[in-house]
């Protein structure tokens, strides 16, 4: 399992014991490592920036993503979902951020 | 009547034509102006004409100015000139003559309303008789046309005029028409005008490659299939196992940031190495170029230390030469004398030599040298030392580890393999010698592996010295004593004067046994386990002893050289030299060959080898050559190579000669039937002992110590 690659713990609520964690958690990825880190850091700052529109997050995502990488991402932002997806190797990103949104992100032409 | 109205420079007007500006009635106005003209004009003829015209009414317009009859009779001046009023007044341009702004004198007044070009040539003209020439025969057949009628019009004119007369002008113009026409129409195709710059057009087509399409398809980047379930719990989850390993890193990272410093440290390191390392890899390369550059410059050299045999030793059996090949010297070494040659025991293209000084006032520094044959123009390594090297010796095993003794006394090993060219033994203050140390000798690795040497010097020790873990140990094996000189000390105590070592050699097979020669002339033979008298003395030379050598086959034969002109060959059983020669200067060196019992060399100052064979002559050299390039040179040392023919020779300018032996020189002995006997000791040191029984007398027993 791959573990969250900032250390920054923001402990929103501490209610009776039941703690929310925030900080970005990377579940899967077949990134290298530059890669990853970017897409994160992009995803956590959509997802801040529009945090009541997921679709617009996911749009700013993505936009962002086929400017950056290249052509046909497609992106997942939402609290509840399931999914399979046939991705490019090397081109997926699952995280979780906020304590309860999941956004995955990959590329498929 | 029109009036002329000539520019007149002035005009008198009156308001009453400032009234006919305003055009309502242009009758009127022509009246009016007219009336004015013909006021002033005094030939007002055109009076009475315009009685019959319409009685004069004034109209006036409705906003026409209301002026008194006053103001109507003022009279305006108005002043028409030529000047364009469009044009400046004062225009101002900067002179370059003079370097300043100045007002243009005259101004162009002239203004162009309106100019056309026209299109009309004249007949006669040059671009008309070309545009004739171009229209061609259409043109001059109307024009011929035009002439014709013009002679029917003249004919008709001139009726005055006689048929003949008309005739031989229409003949003559007729004529005139006809070359004209015919040379219109000639002139029409034949005189095209050439055009200067007329390219000749041509053109051709290559062949085009027909065309083809290709087409492929690249294989898509590689996809994978990936599926998961988004939803609270499972977000929960993962953040929760994620804390839990979180907090386990964070006590372990104490425990480990020690680990991650020194790899850091490691990482650094290495980076560093790397263009250490390319730049060890450039030098390996670098001096294999430069020993090719070398070999390619020197390549005769090379070719006759190999091949080249002196034809000459054919025809006479007593004489042998020496070939001067390379020449060693280092622009450090100029100034300074060589005063020690070794040849590598291992290597045998590889040979150390030491330069300082025998001057005893001036000491410049030391350097010790190592050079290869394979690179004569510059030594493979050099070490500089704070004081000039007398004596340098290489270890029998360990090929780069050398002994250096120095004028003050010191002595050091150094190691060449290493960078910094420091001693890794050195001896220390209380430890040195008193004097210049003149003779340095390996010896074999003792009990305890240690290696060590000995040295003699000119304050009359023998010292070994050993290697013990950093610090060289000194021990006296042996003082010099003189012993006829006992003189009494200040408190009655007998001071022994101690002679001055100059040179000392070990027996090659009884290791034990040595030779130490003296500044007084003295050989002293010693034991190194008798610390404290000589096995025996003898007296070898008038004055001081500066080699000697045992020889390498024969186990009881020495030889010694000396200052005194002489060179001396002894049986160390007998008191008394066997062989001497007089080589007519100081002899420097003297050196057994290591190939034959019976060869031996000699360098003197005045810049000779001389080479023996007492096989052949036991008189006179079979070579006595001469080797230094300027006169006044002075050879300091000489040497054998072990392997090859060669001979070093160094010299007090810091230049090491290198000579190949004749073959004469270098004879090995031939059985009857001419082929070569092998050459093992036994045959040497039979070959030696039957030139020494020639000249041995009734051997003199041994004088009892």
């Amino acid at each position: 399992m791959a573990e969250g690659a900032e250390v920054k713990k923001e402990e929103a609520q501490a209610d009776s014991g039941r703690r929310i964690h925030t900080y970005p958690l990377i579940r899967h990825s077949d990134m290298n490592e530059e890669m990853r880190t970017e897409s994160m850091e992009l995803c956590v700052t959509a997802c801040e920036k529009f945090a009541n529109n997921n679709e617009n997050a996911a749009k700013m995502i993505k936009e962002a993503m086929d400017k950056r990488f290249g052509a046909s991402w497609h992106v997942i932002v939402g609290e509840g979902y399931g999914f399979e997806v046939t991705h490019e190797v090397k081109n997926l990103l699952y995280m979780f951020f906020g304590g309860n949104m999941g956004i995955c992100v990959w590329k498929c032409a | 009547m029109p009036k002329s109205k000539s520019n007149k420079s002035q005009v008198k007007t009156s308001s009453k034509s400032r009234k006919a500006a305003v055009a309502v009635k242009p009758k009127q106005e022509n009246i009016q102006e007219e009336e004015t003209f013909t006021a002033d004009d005094p030939d007002a003829l055109g009076l009475g004409f315009d009685d019959w015209l319409q009685p004069r009414q004034l109209i006036k317009p409705d906003d026409q100015l209301e002026l008194t009859d006053a103001e109507l009779k003022e009279e305006f001046t108005r002043i028409l000139d030529a000047c364009n009023p469009n044009a400046a007044k004062n225009l101002i341009r900067f002179n370059f003559s003079e370097a300043s702004y100045k007002q243009l004198a005259s101004i162009e007044q002239l203004a162009f309303h309106f100019s056309m070009d026209g299109c009309v040539l004249h007949k006669e003209s040059d671009a008309a008789r070309r545009q004739a020439t171009m229209h061609g025969a259409s043109v001059t057949a109307t024009s011929s046309i035009v002439i014709n009628v013009d002679e029917a019009a003249e004919e008709d004119d001139e009726t005055k005029q006689t048929s003949e007369e008309a005739e031989t002008q229409q003949q003559p113009q007729q004529q005139q028409q006809e070359p004209r026409a015919s040379s219109a129409k000639g002139d029409a195709p034949t005189t095209k005008i050439a055009n200067q710059f007329n390219c000749s057009e041509r053109a051709a087509q290559t062949y085009n490659n027909p065309f083809r399409d290709h087409g492929t398809q690249t294989e898509p980047p590689p996809r994978a299939v990936f599926k998961a379930n988004v939803s609270q719990w499972e977000i929960n989850d993962a953040y929760a196992v994620d804390f839990e390993s979180q907090q386990q890193k964070t006590k372990e990272k104490p425990k480990a940031t020690s680990g991650k410093g020194g790899d850091k440290t490691r990482r650094k390191f290495s980076a560093v190495e790397n263009p250490g390392e390319e730049l060890f890899r450039v030098a390996a390369t670098a001096r294999i170029v430069e020993r090719m550059v070398n070999q390619n410059t020197y390549d005769e050299i090379a070719q006759d230390f190999k091949y080249w045999e002196d034809p000459m030793d054919g025809t006479s059996d007593q004489e042998g030469t020496l070939l001067p090949l390379w020449r060693f010297a280092y622009e450090r070494t100029k100034r300074l004398a060589v005063t020690s040659l070794r040849w590598n025991p291992l290597y045998s293209d590889m040979f150390v030599v030491g330069h300082g000084s025998y001057e005893f006032t001036k000491q410049p520094r030391g350097v010790v040298c190592c050079y290869s044959l394979k690179n004569p123009s510059h030594p493979e390594q050099t070490i500089a030392t704070s004081c000039g090297v007398t004596c340098v010796d290489i270890h029998p095993t360990l090929p780069h580890t050398i002994a250096v003794g120095r004028y003050d006394g010191g002595v050091a090993i150094y190691d060449i393999k290493e960078r910094p060219r420091k001693p890794i033994y050195e001896s220390s203050a209380e430890s040195k010698h008193a004097d210049p140390v003149w003779q340095i000798k390996w010896q074999r690795d003792d009990v305890d592996d240690n290696i060590n040497f000995i040295s003699v010097s000119s304050d009359g020790r023998v010292c070994l010295w050993t290697a013990v873990k950093c610090e060289l140990a000194c021990t006296e094996v042996i003082q010099l004593l003189i012993a006829d000189a006992v003189s009494d000390g200040p408190d009655g105590t007998q001071l022994r004067t101690l002679g001055c070592g100059t040179t000392i050699d070990f027996h090659p097979t009884q290791t034990q046994m040595y030779l130490v020669g003296t500044e007084e002339g003295k050989i002293h033979k010693c034991l190194l386990s008798y610390s404290n008298r000589f096995l025996q003395t003898y007296d070898a030379h008038q004055m001081a002893v500066y080699g000697v050598q045992w020889n390498p086959f024969h186990p009881n034969v020495f030889i010694s050289c000396s200052a005194d002109w002489s060179v001396k060959i002894w049986d160390h059983t007998q008191t008394e030299p066997s062989f001497t020669f007089d080589l007519g200067s100081v002899v420097g060196d003297v050196a057994w060959a290591p190939h034959s019992s019976t060869v031996f060399a000699a360098c003197t100052c005045d810049g000779r080898v001389h080479v023996y064979d007492l096989s052949v002559s036991k008189h006179s050299a079979l070579c006595c050559q001469t080797v230094v390039q300027k006169k006044n040179t002075k050879l300091t040392h000489i040497a054998f190579n072990p392997v090859n023919p060669i001979i070093l020779a160094g010299d007090d300018r810091g230049a090491v000669m290198s000579l190949k032996l004749s073959p004469n020189l270098r004879k090995v002995k031939c059985d009857k039937k001419g082929q070569r006997l092998e050459s093992s000791p036994e045959t040497e040191v039979a070959k030696l002992d039957k030139i020494l029984d020639v000249v041995r007398e009734t051997p003199k027993p041994l004088k009892d110590m």
